[in-house]
């Protein structure tokens, strides 16, 4: 019997049932990639009087370091991830601290302000359009009335950016106030009660006790959040439409290749390889933020 | 005397905070369906929160017109077999990960998530070549059909799915396993007898959260489709146009989109998280 579940331990039995997703993703997932590697280097314009690819070795990459236009994008998603996942982090562990205490109600407050989590990113989009439009919007009429400020996403790009900024805090402050909730319940009494016995202020405590057992949870957190902040498309482009302050990384490569809008796909393909590398390389060295703390903690 | 009173006075603050926290979250969104319950007219006249009177023609235009209609079937058809699709596929390579010993498995399971981190808008070319060029029968192409929908939502979905059932059927005693073999069963019966009925609640989670995130998927929606399988949140960019939008029915159509997110929210509250950071983070 024992050899009847080796041979039911066959690996090859394990690939074949493995097999389907990589299929999957190896078509959907990792020849896109190959594809716009191999088409950076060529000059394919599908409008031009000669149709098909001409090899420009890195002629497109030449071109890409000065459009300022794609500098600029990527300047403002910078900005736009940083100040927007500062400010989340900080709010989203205020409130999780919150939530450690007991109320009547903390469920159902709870549930309400996990709801925009799960909002689909174009509706997020329409729901601050609808609050910003000039013409019938409450924000610009309220700014007006009481505070005599010209509010207008459209002309002023600092509006646009921090409009984008408040709608990304409203979207996934409750990520990460769920994430830290997690964090803190994990966090075990004794050390804690421990230095308030030691004479420790709460500032201490929070310093020296909870932010190291927290570490781990916040570093994954600001992971995904900045993953996911430097590829924002859907939303912000349907609060602003590409307006100045907006025109995102993501945004831009979207209006570049798009295939209605321009079909310079040699170019396109450049500046997707190039924003891939940068991802890529943010996502190593957040690794390696990551675990290289963690080994400092066991040592 | 004075503890009883410090604790009334802390519950009391708490629960002002939240109300507090409540309308913020809630406004935006009360505002959208305030909107969605107003005529033209009605619309540009001073802003107010409250609703005066019952308008639901903005919903009953939406909902009787036939784009509309099929962009709500192509999303419902798309998001339901991408589910389907996702759950059984992340089964068995997640059983196979988990009970095999398969060479660079570890690599394999640190791609996988790799799928999931890479922008989208830097995949859109290639995928509208291959979608119009490369996957071609006769007159048939991916591009513009459920099915090419279907099987690219799993790059996004399949990583988290398996990552998130990781964890579940590495929990499952591989003894359990054995004892059914023993007794006879396949392959098929183990994992119809043991591993998905023990794994039940894990799945039905994966399922519902890649629901939702194909239900919220847009960018590849926008692009890799133009008339027949085009979704309801593509359908939602659609009603912004140069000529003028017409901004109640957009708001109703966005009421509408998010219904799905609301029961999510109240069913699948406690495994949000988990899905959101692939099983980094348990509540």
């Amino acid at each position: 019997m024992g050899e009847y579940i080796s041979q039911m331990r066959n690996p090859r039995t394990g690939w074949l049932l493995l097999s389907p997703t990589l299929i999957i993703l190896i078509i959907f997932g990792f020849m896109p990639f190959l594809y716009v590697l191999v088409v950076g280097f060529f000059d394919w314009n599908v409008f031009a009087a000669e149709d098909g690819m001409r090899f420009n070795g890195l002629g497109n990459y030449r071109r890409l370091v000065f459009d300022d236009l794609f500098l600029l994008s990527v300047g403002l998603t910078i900005r736009f991830a940083v100040f927007a996942i500062v400010s989340e982090v900080v709010f989203g562990f205020l409130l999780a601290q919150m939530l450690t205490r007991n109320f009547p109600g903390k469920s159902i407050f709870r549930i309400i302000h996990t709801f925009p989590l799960m909002i689909a990113p174009i509706a997020v989009g329409a729901i601050w359009r609808l609050l910003v439009i000039p013409g019938f919007g409450p924000v610009p009429f309220v700014l007006d009335r009481w505070f005599d400020f010209t509010y207008q996403i459209g002309t002023y790009p600092d509006q646009a950016l921090a409009t984008s900024v408040i709608m990304d805090v409203w979207h996934w402050t409750p990520f990460v106030t769920l994430t830290m909730l997690a964090g803190l319940s994990a966090i075990p009494r004794e050390p804690v009660e421990q230095a308030k016995v030691d004479g420790a202020n709460r500032l201490q405590v929070f310093w020296y006790v909870t932010l190291p057992f927290l570490r781990p949870v916040l570093l994954t957190t600001v992971f995904i959040r900045i993953m996911d902040a430097i590829r924002t498309v859907d939303e912000v482009w349907m609060l602003a439409g590409g307006g100045p302050g907006t025109r995102f990384t993501g945004i831009y490569i979207w209006r570049v290749t798009s295939p209605g809008a321009s079909a310079d796909w040699g170019y396109g393909s450049s500046i997707s390889l190039i924003t891939l590398y940068l991802t890529i390389v943010l996502c190593w060295l957040l690794f390696i933020a990551i675990s290289g703390r963690r080994k400092g903690e066991v040592e | 005397m004075s503890g009883a009173r410090r604790r009334a006075l802390r519950t009391v603050s708490s629960l002002g905070f939240w109300v507090f926290m409540t309308l913020l979250t809630l406004i935006p969104i009360w505002w959208m369906f305030v909107v969605s319950m107003r005529s033209r007219v009605e619309l540009f006249s001073r802003p107010n929160l409250a609703i005066s009177r019952l308008f639901l023609e903005n919903y009953s235009n939406v909902l009787t017109d036939s784009t509309f209609q099929r962009y709500m079937t192509n999303s419902v058809v798309v998001s339901s077999c991408n589910a389907a699709l996702v759950m059984a596929l992340a089964l068995l390579a997640t059983y196979a990960l988990s009970r095999y010993k398969l060479v660079g498995r570890d690599n394999i399971f640190f791609w996988l998530i790799t799928n999931r981190m890479a922008p989208p808008a830097a995949f859109l070319l290639p995928l509208f070549i291959m979608f119009t060029r490369s996957f071609r029968i006769g007159n048939w192409t991916l591009f513009d059909t459920q099915l090419g929908l279907i099987l690219l939502y799993c790059v996004f979905n399949l990583p988290f799915a398996i990552w998130l059932l990781k964890g579940v059927v590495d929990g499952i005693p591989i003894e359990l396993d054995d004892a059914a073999m023993i007794d006879g069963a396949g392959l098929g019966g183990v994992l119809r007898h043991v591993v998905i009925p023990l794994a039940a609640p894990g799945l039905a989670v994966t399922g519902i959260l890649s629901w939702v995130f194909a239900w919220n998927e847009y960018l590849f929606a926008a692009n890799l489709t133009s008339v027949e399988a085009r979704t309801i949140t593509t359908g939602l960019a659609e009603f912004v146009t140069v000529t003028g939008t017409n901004w109640g029915e957009l708001a109703a159509m966005s009421m509408i989109t998010l219904i799905p997110s609301a029961i999510i929210v109240i069913v699948a509250q406690r495994y949000i998280v988990m899905g959101l950071t692939f099983g980094a983070v348990k509540e």
